[in-house]
């Protein structure tokens, strides 16, 4: 009896504490709150350091998504480099999850800290290439795909990406 | 059967198998790279490495390849020891030394063997910290793309296309780390199936170009099993679709037909499936000629109406399903439905059943062509008519090889070994033929003649075996009696012929060598070949009384026909045009059933846009009579309908009777084989709509397929259900189960771990063997059934027997791997490879002509103008034309015809080497 007693008051001490301390919530809209960069809201496509699309449509993001909400169909440009001819999300399934960004090996898809996507008809939240396309390179400032992959684009030929050796010359018998 | 012992637990394994397949076939995971089912083990990649003790008190053990081990009673191996793994890991990495970071922009990310093995072994972190070596890629043809930094040196594709394939112009070389897999310098790829290199390869050296340009992942890929349609020897396939487009054609393994292998037609022929000649709506000609699209309800009773007016009839196709055929023949009546071949072609198609349902011989599937000891081509080019059996008659002759080997005790996946001990020497494979064919390189001897010379050397032959000989006038020629005497030491002789060279008598011939093998104790195997996809199954459904083109055209003269209704079949393609334009004129209403727009679709009065192969399901019957199923791997678009719905709604509007009781398709199929005998196994050739998966369908899409809620978000957020596939047993989803179901079923092959097409093992009952679920498709005929009647007992169709005059030449069809099908030669890649329109002359005739290649001749009374090519192995007197190609649709075959020098002829500007590659810059960097 009095040990359940001492539990109730306690419970109303630390209630009423409760009373004094800031509140976690703030009043929105008015009042914005802090979103760290790394916030997972909007998704969008960036661009590589050389203002190149990022996005190579290989197709990882759409495998990652747990709601199947993006589409896309690859396509290469004339400098061979692949890119997405459509690149679909799908708002109004997306879960804001983050799996698609963990899954881009080139940085191309990526969460941003806005969330404030309301719209009165479903249909204006699927977005396509250009709604998501952005002319920055999001949160990684440096990496650029091409540089790192084998696959020859114009202005980088075989044997100039990173780490690569110049193409062998296949009549040469020197070691 | 040896009891092994792999990692302290006994296994009973077949004897006569490696180590490697042992594994595989137990379901125990090994990595490898070098070995393939079907070109054995060179133990090349050190990637199956094991360790084997000596005894149980060995417990240090040594390590060995498993696909070089034989497998012995009480032999004992450790897959999960240490050494084994660590060493396993350390090939992984040193092969990945050089790797690219591709797999992103890799065509062969996400099923790609190398992936699975990295991933299987455990390797993640790169040690080293040197530079990776570069290649260069070549520029291979319109159909394969190069990417030589992937390579990791496992030698599958040089092995496949130089020692299983006979191909000559892509080898490995140049020494150590500088080795290259290419050709001496860039140019298409020669091998006719070079597109096998696309599979056999484990990573993305060899990718599919079209693949490449519009690229799907593996696990995107909404596919059902399918049939091939480019030719007549029904290879299984796996068409691959998204968004509406078919992406590419994977092989599906069966064990008795295709196997491991497709030929390039096959592979990159079923582009026109996406050609923008699609018809898309009904068309209804107006009065002033112009075409007006309908909607099908208008289309349908206009169908209907001109159906109950008057006399109709019906020219089916042979490149049409048994079922949408035999709706036709139904609304028509047998007498008024001719199964639409030329009327040539009719004869021979119908000889050729009849030969092969009364010869005592065999009817080999793919598989039984493999294990022939001695051959006889007669008359066909099977390279260009049947590729696939061109491959099988390359292993073939390798039956000497393994003959030796058996000798020296040697196991029969010793590949390398085998090789070095055979080195030239093959079993006989005697080729009679009108000129040079791909096969020559392998065949013991090729002979030059003509229809007539070919057709009596095959008597002679027979009357050689039947030991006849001193009876029949020109057996005791030298090639006769060479031939008697290989196909006499063979204990599994094989004769091959075929419509491919128009001659009846031909046919004729080599169901007597067959016969007269078969008479003197072997098993003597009988193949002949039939030009299209469902070719026999139309000889099958239409009967030998059936109206040819010809009686048709004379019964639209007499003003017989009001409706004439073509299925599927561009008539311009089987006779000449001038008849072909007075059948359709004669005719009040000309009601055509096609996919793609054509010569008889803009002569007709009224089109219907019928689905293809990959929007529809249906029965062929292959040139062994093997009945296979294909089915939709996606809904056609717009009012595109199969055939047979078409036909099937207009005699239901018509309240037919005979269609009373037929509702879904396979009703169809039921009711033709109740009515036609020769058929009556079609129904089993694959299990019906109600057949369950254990309770659920069996899935189009794989597990992971994605983009489902985003696809088609941009005509509708609004998802729809699922479409229900209400006429087969595969659903629109990625529900249900995809194992362990009838081996006609298969939509795609995936098993956890292993994303390749190498997880195929995981379906097999063993490492290479048939499909767990058993062989696709039903043999509609039973060989030897008749007893070995006497073949001359069968009347050949007489032919033309127009005397040979000096001035006259003897027109023999030349069919081309590329352009010599209708529809396949419309794919955009193979289409770059299609020549044009040709006549092969020998150099004498040319010099009598005073033409060369390259000028232009008028054949006949100006029935075409095609361009002279010199041929020094064509036969004098005869004129190969390039039989199926436009332009030569007049021509028929062994018609003789005069040929003159066309007078304003313009050549075509020569083509080098180095014009190809330029306009596709970008293509092969």
């Amino acid at each position: 009896m009095l040990k359940s007693l001492t539990s109730q008051l306690r419970t109303i001490w630390t209630i009423l504490q409760h009373s004094f301390t800031k509140a976690e919530t703030v009043q929105y809209p008015e009042q914005m709150p802090y979103l760290a960069p790394r916030y997972r809201g909007r998704i969008v496509l960036t661009n590589d350091p050389d203002g190149q699309e990022r996005c190579v449509a290989c197709n990882l993001c759409a495998v990652a998504c747990p709601v199947d909400c993006i589409a896309l169909q690859q396509g290469v440009k004339e400098d061979g480099r692949w890119y997405p001819e459509f690149f679909r999300i799908n708002f109004s399934r997306c879960i804001m999850c983050g799996m698609c960004e963990e899954a881009c090996p080139t940085n191309a898809i990526q969460l941003t800290p806005d969330f404030e996507m309301c719209e009165y008809d479903r249909s204006n939240m699927v977005y396509e290439k250009e709604h998501l396309q952005i002319a920055g390179t999001g949160k990684y400032h440096d990496y650029n795909f091409y540089r790192v992959s084998g696959l020859a684009i114009a202005g980088k030929d075989k044997g100039q990406a990173q780490h690569e050796a110049p193409p062998i010359d296949v009549k040469s018998l020197l070691p | 059967m040896p009891t092994i012992t792999i990692d302290g637990v006994a296994y009973e394994v077949e004897a006569g198998r490696n180590l490697l397949e042992s594994c595989l076939s137990l379901g125990l995971d090994l990595p490898y790279f070098c070995w393939h089912p079907a070109m054995g083990s060179i133990g090349a990649c050190r990637q199956c490495a094991v360790v084997q003790y000596q005894n149980a008190e060995d417990n240090r053990g040594r390590i060995v390849m498993g696909c070089m081990t034989p497998v012995t009673d009480g032999a004992i191996f450790s897959l999960s020891g240490d050494k084994a793994r660590h060493f396993r890991e350390a090939i992984v990495e040193s092969l990945m030394l050089n790797h690219p970071h591709d797999c992103p922009v890799c065509a062969e990310g996400g099923e790609c063997h190398l992936q699975d093995m990295t991933v299987m072994v455990g390797h993640r972190d790169r040690h080293y910290r040197g530079r990776k070596n570069t290649h260069r890629n070549q520029y291979l043809g319109p159909l394969i793309n190069h990417e030589m930094n992937r390579c990791i040196t496992c030698y599958r594709c040089t092995r496949y296309y130089r020692d299983y394939a006979g191909g000559t112009d892509l080898a490995a070389m140049a020494a150590h780390d500088h080795i290259y897999f290419g050709r001496h310098q860039e140019g298409v790829l020669q091998s006719e199936f070079a597109g096998n290199l696309v599979e056999v390869c484990p990573t993305g050296v060899f990718t599919d170009k079209s693949l490449v340009h519009d690229y799907t992942r593996k696990w995107d890929l909404q596919s059902a099993p399918s049939v091939c349609t480019a030719c007549a020897v029904g290879c299984n396939t796996i068409p691959g679709e998204r968004y509406g487009r078919l992406k590419r054609v994977h092989n599906r393994f069966n064990a008795e037909v295709n196997g491991y292998f497709l030929c390039d037609r096959g592979r990159f022929g079923a582009g026109f499936v996406n050609s923008d000649r699609a018809l898309e709506f009904p068309g209804l000609r107006e009065a002033d000629g112009r075409y007006r699209a309908l909607d099908h309800h208008d289309a349908l009773h206009r169908m209907m109406d001109s159906c109950a007016a008057g006399k109709v009839a019906g020219i089916g196709s042979p490149r049409a399903s048994v079922e949408a055929n035999y709706l036709l023949r139904l609304l028509a009546g047998t007498d008024n439905f001719a199964p639409g071949f030329s009327d040539a072609e009719q004869d021979l198609v119908n000889l050729a059943l009849r030969l092969q349902q009364q010869s005592a011989a065999v009817t080999p599937d793919i598989r039984t062509i493999e294990s022939a000891d001695a051959v006889l081509v007669l008359g066909e080019d099977v390279t260009n008519t049947a590729p696939r059996i061109a491959l099988a008659l390359r292993q073939s002759v390798r039956n000497k090889a393994y003959e030796m080997a058996a000798g020296l005790r040697l196991e029969t996946w010793q590949d390398a070994a085998i090789r070095n001990l055979a080195q030239q020497q093959r079993s006989p494979l005697f080729i009679a033929a009108v000129a040079d064919t791909p096969l020559d390189d392998v065949a013991t001897r090729r002979l030059s003649l003509a229809p007539e010379g070919i057709a009596a050397l095959g008597q002679a032959v027979a009357a050689g075996i039947s030991g006849a000989a001193s009876a029949t006038p020109g057996s005791t020629s030298g090639e006769a009696v060479d031939i008697v005497a290989a196909l006499a030491r063979a204990s599994r002789p094989l004769v091959i012929a075929g419509t491919g060279c128009g001659s009846a008598a031909v046919l004729q011939a080599a169901a007597e060598v067959a016969n007269a093998l078969c008479s003197s104790g072997r098993q003597a195997m009988l193949c002949l070949c039939v030009p299209e996809a469902n070719s026999l199954g139309q000889a099958m459904l239409a009967g030998p009384k059936a109206p040819n083109l010809g009686a048709l055209e004379e019964r639209a003269r007499a003003g017989e026909i009001d409706t004439l209704v073509v299925l599927e079949n561009d008539l311009y393609r089987r006779g000449n045009s001038a008849g072909i334009d007075a059948l359709l004129a004669e005719c009040r209403n000309v009601i055509v059933l096609d996919g793609l727009d054509n010569a008889t679709t803009s002569a007709a009065t009224l089109v219907l846009p019928a689905a293809n192969f990959a929007e529809s399901e249906g029965t062929l019957v292959s040139l062994e009579g093997r009945a296979q199923r294909y089915y939709p791997l996606f809904q056609p678009r717009e009012e595109r309908r199969p055939s047979w719905v078409w036909l099937l709604a207009c005699m239901k509007e018509l309240e037919r009777p005979d269609v009373h009781s037929l509702h879904h398709f396979d009703d169809i199929t039921r009711a033709c084989a109740a009515d036609i005998p020769a058929l009556a196994g079609i129904t089993a050739a694959a299990p019906d709509l109600h057949y369950l998966n254990l309770g659920v369908k069996i899935p189009r899409q794989p597990s992971r397929y994605s983009g489902r809620t985003a696809m088609r978000a941009n005509i509708s957020v609004h998802e729809p259900k699922q479409r229900e596939d209400e006429e087969t047993p595969l659903a629109f989803t990625m529900e249900g189960l995809n194992r362990s179901q009838p081996g006609a079923l298969l939509p795609w092959v995936w098993s956890p771990g292993w994303n390749s097409n190498q997880s195929l093992h995981k379906f097999q009952t063993h490492a290479g063997g048939p499909l767990k679920g058993g062989t696709a498709g039903v043999r509609l005929l039973h060989p030897g059934a008749a007893g070995g009647h006497r073949i001359s007992d069968i009347t050949a169709p007489a032919t033309a027997a127009a005397s040979a005059a000096p001035d006259l030449w003897q027109l023999v069809p030349r069919p081309r791997i590329f352009g010599s099908d209708e529809l396949s030669a419309l794919s955009p890649g193979l289409a770059e490879l299609v020549v044009p329109g040709f006549i092969e002359l020998s150099p004498a005739d040319a010099g009598r002509l005073g033409v060369a290649t390259g000028d232009g001749v008028d054949v006949g009374d100006g029935i075409a103008t095609l361009e002279v090519r010199v041929n020094a192995t064509m036969t004098t007197g005869c004129a190969g034309y390039s039989a199926g190609f436009a332009g030569s649709g007049n021509l028929a075959p062994l018609a003789r015809v005069t040929l003159q020098r066309a007078a304003n002829w313009q050549r075509r500007p020569q083509l080098i080497g180095s014009d190809r590659g330029n306009g596709s810059g970008s293509s092969h960097v």
